[in-house]
């Protein structure tokens, strides 16, 4: 029994390290450009396509596929932010809502155009191998991408930390007129944030295009799974991002061990709703939205 | 937007209004069934639009669940008529009565402990789509499978609300010219000044010595009661319910999308806007099942989406009645004088 309940617990910690890079993505967005990006989800399924069709076209690893996914959706973006987000991001908060679920239906719909709408598993060898860590066994499709996003959640905390781009990222989020005055490049800052926050959805996507068969609709499930993640730690926070991520990976897990399968999807959403009640800016928020 | 409520009550929209509304009855009873079915959606929509309108466009509380309230009403018709064979208009009020509950305890709750803008937003999706999977996992519900209406006839049955399409159609058309006569109204009245002094800016209006919170909580649980009605109508026309079909994010969407579209905060951009996007999504949706492209009709709904807000950020009506006054400009025929004297 307690073997089970660490291997639940694990799976859920390891889930739990890739939603956590998929809310960082969203929080980054929110905290230096107060924009919400609805269309997250489109972006994880971006990734997820892109490992599929990596591992199956050139069969390289998953890894590789993530490498590409970074770029690909980095510039994404870097584009979008550029050619349309910015044209919204000093208009009020519903506008910027409706934008970005027009953005969101289109993306579903270029997929579905461009893909069909059936799943598409990833044939990757990497889920039938295990580990074994004592009483618990992981999968190995599970532990690289949770190792990938641990690793990437830590650089780009030390990269927003230490480099001088991640310093005036900051200044921006905390400040955008007083970065304007002291010269601050915002449009680019505004530019690359997006993309930042674009490769880290399409990363998470391609790490977990082994566990999740790629399918157009799949995108609004990790669009709220997002938020909710993201709330749960504090819109606009970096730990919290990584913190609400662990929190919902175990809860989910638990819950479907505890309850039925389809409690695994309402709990998250359980768990939102009391958070926000009680504690609307999250473990992490911030004072003033 | 707000020149239009401010001084004497102008006759003219009154009129055009009724001549459209005559226009549509008179179309009811000429028109195709095909025409007829994808105009009763439009209505039904206009009337949900209208009553997101008050929530956002008036009251100032942006609601992206509102599909909740919408299924709520559904339900409450769908399972007193399937399952009792009580009478849908019980339903409808029944659906009223817990959808403005719902509502008002989602409002009491999150402004209670100072959840709101976009934070309330986040919350009413939240509660949309936990209700989803509850539904979807309440056998007494129908869970998965949903409820099913028994089949329509043609006898048209007033009291059990149950006729042909084209009956439906004009308790469509009802309900239409009902919502845009209520937000009219309900604009003008004193409520309609309290609620757009508190959208525009809610601490000045609390220095007025409005009490915010309560009204907060009033503008939003008569949204969610008027929105289950379209509900209870909706799922009348549609003949059965699922989970996923009306308490998703799908509905949520369909319903902002005519108010955006028109003209958020007027009278008729639910309308306009419903005219406009709802036609176009069937279009679309039908050549792409018939080319074989499933998703032509979410990019074409994306790309209005994106639009729209890109060059008409207060949607297609006011832009129509910007044009028309400057092709025509009536003013200055009758009130040459007034006019200079503003100046």
């Amino acid at each position: 029994m307690l073997s089970l309940w660490l291997n639940v617990l694990a799976s859920g910690v390891l889930l739990g390290l890739v939603y956590g890079l998929v809310a960082l993505g969203l929080t980054i967005i929110f905290g230096v450009m107060r924009v919400v990006n609805f269309a997250h989800g489109e972006m994880v399924v971006f990734g997820v396509y892109i490992g599929y069709w990596a591992v199956r076209l050139w069969a390289v690893p998953v890894i590789v596929a993530a490498a590409v996914a970074a770029v690909v959706m980095f510039v994404f973006g870097y584009l979008l932010e550029t050619l349309l987000v910015k044209r919204f991001v000093n208009r009020p908060h519903h506008y910027q809502f409706i934008v970005f679920i027009g953005l969101s239906l289109l993306f579903t719909g270029v997929l579905l155009v461009t893909f069909g709408p059936d799943p598409r598993p990833t044939a990757s060898q990497l889920s039938f191998h295990t580990v074994s860590l004592g009483p618990v066994t992981l999968d190995l499709a599970r532990l690289q991408a949770a190792a990938t996003a641990g690793l990437l959640i830590t650089l780009l905390g030390a990269y927003l930390k230490f480099s001088s781009f991640g310093r005036s990222l900051r200044a921006a989020a905390d400040n955008r007129l007083g970065g304007l005055v002291v010269g601050l490049n915002i449009p680019r800052v505004y530019a690359v944030t997006f993309g930042i926050g674009a490769a880290c959805a399409g990363v998470a996507g391609a790490l977990i295009s082994p566990l999740f068969d790629a399918q157009p609709y799949l995108a609004v499930d990790f669009t709220l799974l997002a938020f909710v993640t993201v709330i749960v730690g504090g819109l606009g926070s970096f730990s919290g991002a990584l913190l609400g991520g662990l929190l919902i990976g175990v809860a989910e897990a638990i819950a479907a061990l505890t309850f039925s399968p389809s409690m695994k999807t309402a709990l998250p959403y359980a768990l939102l709703i009391i958070i926000l009640i009680f504690r609307p800016r999250g473990f992490f928020g911030a004072k003033e939205i | 937007m707000q020149k239009r409520f401010e001084g004497a009550p102008d006759i003219k929209p009154w009129l055009a209004g009724a001549m459209v509304f005559a226009i549509l009855a008179v179309a009811g009873a000429l028109a195709n069934p095909y025409l007829i079915s994808l105009m009763t959606i439009v209505l039904l929509f206009t009337f949900l639009g209208q009553s997101w309108n008050l929530m956002l466009g008036i009251g100032g509380q942006l609601s992206i669940g509102h599909a909740l309230f919408v299924a709520l009403g559904a339900y409450s018709v769908a399972v007193l008529d399937v399952k009792y064979g009580i009478s849908p208009w019980i339903g409808l009020l029944l659906g009223m009565f817990i959808a403005g509950c719902a509502g008002a305890v989602l409002a009491w709750l999150s402004f209670r402990f100072e959840v709101r803008g976009i934070y309330f937003a986040l919350l009413t999706i939240a509660a949309a789509e936990f209700a989803r999977i509850m539904f979807s996992g309440w056998e007494f519900v129908g869970a998965m499978q949903g409820l099913f209406f028994p089949a329509p006839t043609n006898a048209i049955e007033f009291a059990m609300l149950r006729g042909d399409a084209r009956f439906y159609y004009f308790v469509a058309l009802a309900l239409a010219a009902l919502g845009i006569v209520g937000t009219e109204l309900i604009s003008r009245s004193y409520l309609g000044y309290v609620w757009r002094a508190m959208r525009d800016d809610e601490q000045a209006a609390r220095a007025l010595g409005v009490r915010t919170f309560r009204h907060k909580i009033l503008v939003i649980a008569i949204s969610a009661a008027t929105a289950a009605v379209g509900g209870g109508i909706l799922a009348l026309v549609q003949g059965s319910i699922f989970p996923d079909s009306i308490m998703g994010m799908g509905p949520s969407v369909d319903v902002l999308i005519g108010p955006v579209v028109g003209g958020l905060g007027t009278t008729f951009g639910p309308l306009v806007g419903s005219l406009a996007a709802i036609p176009l999504n069937h279009l679309m949706g039908a050549l792409g099942d018939s080319l074989r492209i499933p998703g032509l009709n979410n990019i074409a709904y994306g790309i209005v989406l994106v639009l729209v807000v890109w060059f008409l950020p207060d949607g297609i009506w006011p832009a129509m009645v910007r044009l028309s006054k400057a092709i025509r400009p009536p003013s200055r025929v009758w009130l040459p004088q007034p006019r200079k004297a503003e100046e």
